[in-house]
C-alpha cells in the first residue's frame, strides 16, 4: 500500500489537533481533581461518546472485522447481547452508587463498602493488567503497521506512545476525553464509505448474503451460518463460534459483559467526570446507541472480505493468507482500506485506524494513573501530601505507564508466550468481580471479608476450570489443560465462556456463605452504597427524553429489534 | 475564555473534508477505478465538510465545555470530602 504526500498531510494535521486540545487544556488542569476527575464537569454527551470510545481500542476494529470474517454477523453478540443490556444497567442501577458515592475509581468504591484488602486486591491487579494491556495493544499496533505499510515497529509505537503521552500528560482525563470524542467522530467517517463501498462491490445486503451462504457451504454449515445470528446456536456443531445459545447468554450476555461494561474502571472512569448523578447515569445510555450501530461499521467489513474473497465481485478484493494456509483475519479492515480507497480518504482511513490505537491507549493510561496516584501512592505510600503533590504523581504515572506500555510491547516481540499467560490470568482475576459488585450493591449484608474471598474464589475457580478443560484441537499448556482434561470445548471462545460462567458461581456462592458467618456493617454506614438503604434519585421536573429508567428501556428494545431483524 | 471541543472537531473535519473536495475535484476517472468509479473524495469530503462546520456552529452558540473543579457543584464536593478526610494538607 503505497502512502501519497496527501494522505500524510491528513495524519500530520490528526496529530496537530490531537496534540494541541492537550495544550489548549493545560491551564486548566489546577487540582487533582481537574486531572484525574475532569472537575467532575463533563456534559453528558462528551462523556458518552468517550465511554465507547476509550473502549474503541485495537481489538475492536481490527479485532471485530476479524471476527466478522472468521463468524459472521454472528460477531454482533458481543454488542446486542454482549455490550447493550449491560450498558443500560449501569446507567440505571449502578451509577447512582458509583457517582453518587462520591468515590474517585472503582477500587475507592469497594473501599467504601467493603474493606481496605478488596481494595488493595482490585487496585492493584488492575493497575498492572491496564499497563500492561496497552502494552499489548502498542504491540499489535505495530505490528499491523509494519506489515501494511512497511513502517518501522520502534518508530511506530514509539510515536504513537509520545503523541499519548503529551496530550494525557498535559491535559488529564480531559484532554483524553475530548481527544475520544475527536477520535470516535473520525472512526466514524473513516469506516463508514468502506462498508458502503464494500456492500456495493457484492451488490448490495442481498448480494452479500449469496455469497456468505458460498462461505457457509465451503467450510461444512448450512447456508446461513454467516448471516444469521440466532438461528445456528442450537447447538455448537451448527456455529462457526463453537458455542450453544445457553453457553453464549450466560457466559458473554452476562458474566464477561456485565462484568466489563459495569465495573472496568476504563470505562467507568469516563462516567465519573460527568456533570452530574444525571448526566453520569446518562453517559452509559448515550454511548449505547452508537455502540448498537457499531457492526455496521465494524464487522459488516470483515463480512464483505470473506464473501469476496470466495466469490469475487467486481474489483477483484481478496483476502491474503498466511504461509500455513488459513485467512490473514486481522487484515481484513486494513486491506479493504488499501484496496478501495483513492489517496486522500486512504489517508483518512488509516487516520481513523491510528486513531483507534491511540484512544484505546489513552483510556488505559488515564485508568492507570488515577488507580495509581488515589488508591495506590495516596493510600499506601504517601498519605496527607499537597493537592499540588498529587497531581505531580499523575503526571508522573501517566510517564511511567507509558514506559512500561512500551517496554510489554517489546518484550510480546520475543516471548509472545508470556502475554498469552498473563492475559490469561487477567481473565482468570477478571471473570468473578461482577458476582462481588452486584452483592456489595444490592444484598446489603455482604461483608468485606466475604468480597474477598469470594473473589480469591472465584480467581481460584476459573482457573480449575481452565485447568481441567481445553478446545477442541489445541495442546495442553496455555489453552488449558494443565491439571488433566477432563472435558473438551467445540471452541476457544466456548472454554472462556464457561470459564467466566464457573469464576462467577463460585464467587457469588463463597461470598454469601462467608458473609453469613462474618459481622456485617451497620446500615448508617452503607448509606449512599446499598441499594436498599440509599434514596431514589428524584426525577421531577427532568424531561422524559433525559430520564435513564425510559432510555434504557428504549434502548433495550432497539437491541431486541436488532436481534430479531438479523435473528 | 474555556474550550469547547466542538470548535476543534468542527474545525479538524472542515479542514480534512475541504482537502478532499479539492482532491476529488481534481482527481481524473482513471484514479476512480478501485473505489467502484465513485468519486470517494469528493462525495465524502462534502459530507465531512458539512460535519465539521455544523460542529463548528453549534460550539460558537452552546457551552459544552469542561470547567474547573472548584466551579462546578460535584467537583467541589470530591474536594471537600478530600479536605476532610486529610487525604491532602
Amino acid at each position: 500500500m503505497k502512502l501519497t504526500l496527501l494522505d500524510w498531510t491528513i495524519m500530520v494535521i490528526y496529530f496537530v489537533f490531537v496534540l494541541g486540545i492537550g495544550f489548549a487544556l493545560k491551564r486548566y488542569m489546577r487540582t487533582s481533581t481537574d486531572f484525574f476527575l475532569s472537575g467532575r464537569s463533563i456534559p453528558a454527551w462528551i462523556t458518552g461518546l468517550a465511554f465507547i470510545s476509550a473502549n474503541l481500542g485495537a481489538q475492536e476494529v481490527i479485532g471485530m472485522g476479524a471476527s466478522g470474517a472468521k463468524y459472521g454477523i454472528a460477531t454482533s453478540h458481543f454488542y446486542w447481547i454482549g455490550a447493550i443490556p449491560a450498558m443500560a444497567f449501569i446507567g440505571v442501577f449502578m451509577m447512582p452508587f458509583y457517582y453518587g458515592s462520591k468515590a474517585r475509581s472503582v477500587p475507592e468504591y469497594l473501599k467504601l463498602r467493603f474493606d481496605e484488602k478488596t481494595r488493595g486486591f482490585n487496585a492493584i491487579s488492575f493497575a498492572v493488567m491496564t499497563v500492561l494491556s496497552s502494552g499489548i495493544s502498542l504491540y499489535a499496533m505495530g505490528l499491523l503497521l509494519e506489515t501494511l505499510l512497511g513502517w518501522d515497529f520502534s518508530f511506530s509505537i514509539l510515536v504513537a506512545a509520545l503523541v499519548v503521552l503529551v496530550y494525557v500528560f498535559l491535559g488529564g482525563l480531559t484532554s483524553a476525553i475530548y481527544n475520544e470524542v475527536l477520535q470516535f467522530f473520525l472512526i466514524v467517517f473513516g469506516f463508514a464509505p468502506l462498508v458502503f463501498l464494500g456492500l456495493k462491490d457484492c451488490g448490495g445486503w442481498a448480494g452479500l448474503q449469496m455469497r456468505l451462504a458460498t462461505v457457509a457451504s465451503s467450510n461444512g454449515f448450512s447456508a446461513g451460518a454467516w448471516s444469521e445470528s440466532w438461528k445456528f446456536m442450537g447447538t455448537p456443531a451448527a456455529n462457526p463460534m463453537g458455542i450453544e445459545w445457553f453457553g453464549l447468554a450466560m457466559g458473554l450476555g452476562f458474566v464477561l459483559s456485565f462484568g466489563y461494561w459495569c465495573t472496568d474502571f476504563l470505562v467507568v472512569q469516563r462516567a465519573m467526570a460527568a456533570k452530574s448523578m444525571l448526566a453520569a447515569r446518562r453517559t452509559p445510555l448515550i454511548a449505547a446507541i452508537p455502540k448498537m450501530l457499531f457492526p455496521f461499521l465494524v464487522i459488516l467489513p470483515g463480512m464483505i472480505a470473506i464473501a469476496l474473497t470466495y466469490k469475487s465481485g467486481g474489483s477483484g478484493f481478496t483476502l491474503p493468507k498466511k504461509p500455513d494456509g488459513s485467512f490473514e483475519y486481522n487484515m481484513a479492515i486494513p486491506m479493504m482500506l488499501g484496496h478501495y480507497f483513492p489517496t486522500g480518504m486512504l489517508g483518512v482511513g488509516l487516520t481513523a485506524l491510528l486513531a483507534s490505537f491511540m484512544s484505546g491507549m489513552a483510556g488505559n493510561v488515564t485508568a492507570f494513573n488515577t488507580v495509581w496516584t488515589y488508591d495506590i501512592y495516596q493510600s499506601y505510600i504517601k498519605r496527607g501530601a499537597s493537592d499540588h503533590h498529587y497531581l505531580w504523581m499523575g503526571r508522573m504515572a501517566t510517564v511511567f505507564g507509558i514506559l512500561i506500555s512500551v517496554a510489554a510491547a517489546y518484550i510480546t516481540t520475543r516471548f509472545n508466550n508470556i502475554m498469552d499467560m498473563l492475559q490469561l490470568v487477567f481473565a482468570f482475576v477478571n471473570a468473578p468481580l461482577l458476582a462481588t459488585f452486584l452483592l456489595g450493591m444490592f444484598w446489603k449484608r455482604t461483608t468485606g471479608h466475604g468480597a474477598f474471598i469470594g473473589l480469591l474464589a472465584g480467581t481460584m475457580g476459573a482457573a480449575i476450570h481452565h485447568g481441567l478443560t481445553l478446545p477442541i484441537g489445541a495442546q495442553v499448556g496455555v489453552k488449558g489443560g494443565w491439571f488433566g482434561v477432563i472435558h473438551v470445548y467445540p471452541s476457544e471462545l466456548a472454554q472462556a465462556f464457561w470459564t467466566a460462567i464457573f469464576a462467577w458461581t463460585s464467587c457469588f456462592v463463597m461470598t454469601i456463605l462467608v458473609s453469613v458467618f462474618t459481622r456485617a456493617r451497620a446500615d448508617n454506614e452503607l448509606v449512599g452504597l446499598v441499594y436498599s438503604l440509599t434514596e431514589r434519585a428524584r426525577e421531577d421536573g427532568v424531561p422524559w427524553y433525559e430520564r435513564p429508567a425510559l432510555l434504557a428501556v428504549l434502548i433495550v428494545a432497539a437491541a431486541i429489534v436488532l436481534n430479531i431483524l438479523f435473528w | 475564555m474555556r474550550l469547547d471541543i466542538r470548535l476543534p472537531i468542527g474545525l479538524m473535519f472542515g479542514i480534512l473534508g475541504g482537502l478532499l473536495v479539492i482532491v476529488g475535484l481534481l482527481s481524473s476517472g482513471s484514479a476512480l477505478q478501485h473505489s467502484l468509479g465513485i468519486n470517494v473524495n469528493l462525495w465524502w469530503g462534502i459530507v465531512m465538510f458539512v460535519f465539521g462546520a455544523l460542529m463548528f456552529i453549534f460550539g460558537r452558540r452552546g457551552n459544552a465545555t469542561a470547567r474547573l473543579a472548584e466551579e462546578s457543584r460535584e467537583g467541589g464536593k470530591v474536594e471537600a470530602m478530600e479536605h476532610e478526610q486529610g487525604l491532602e494538607k
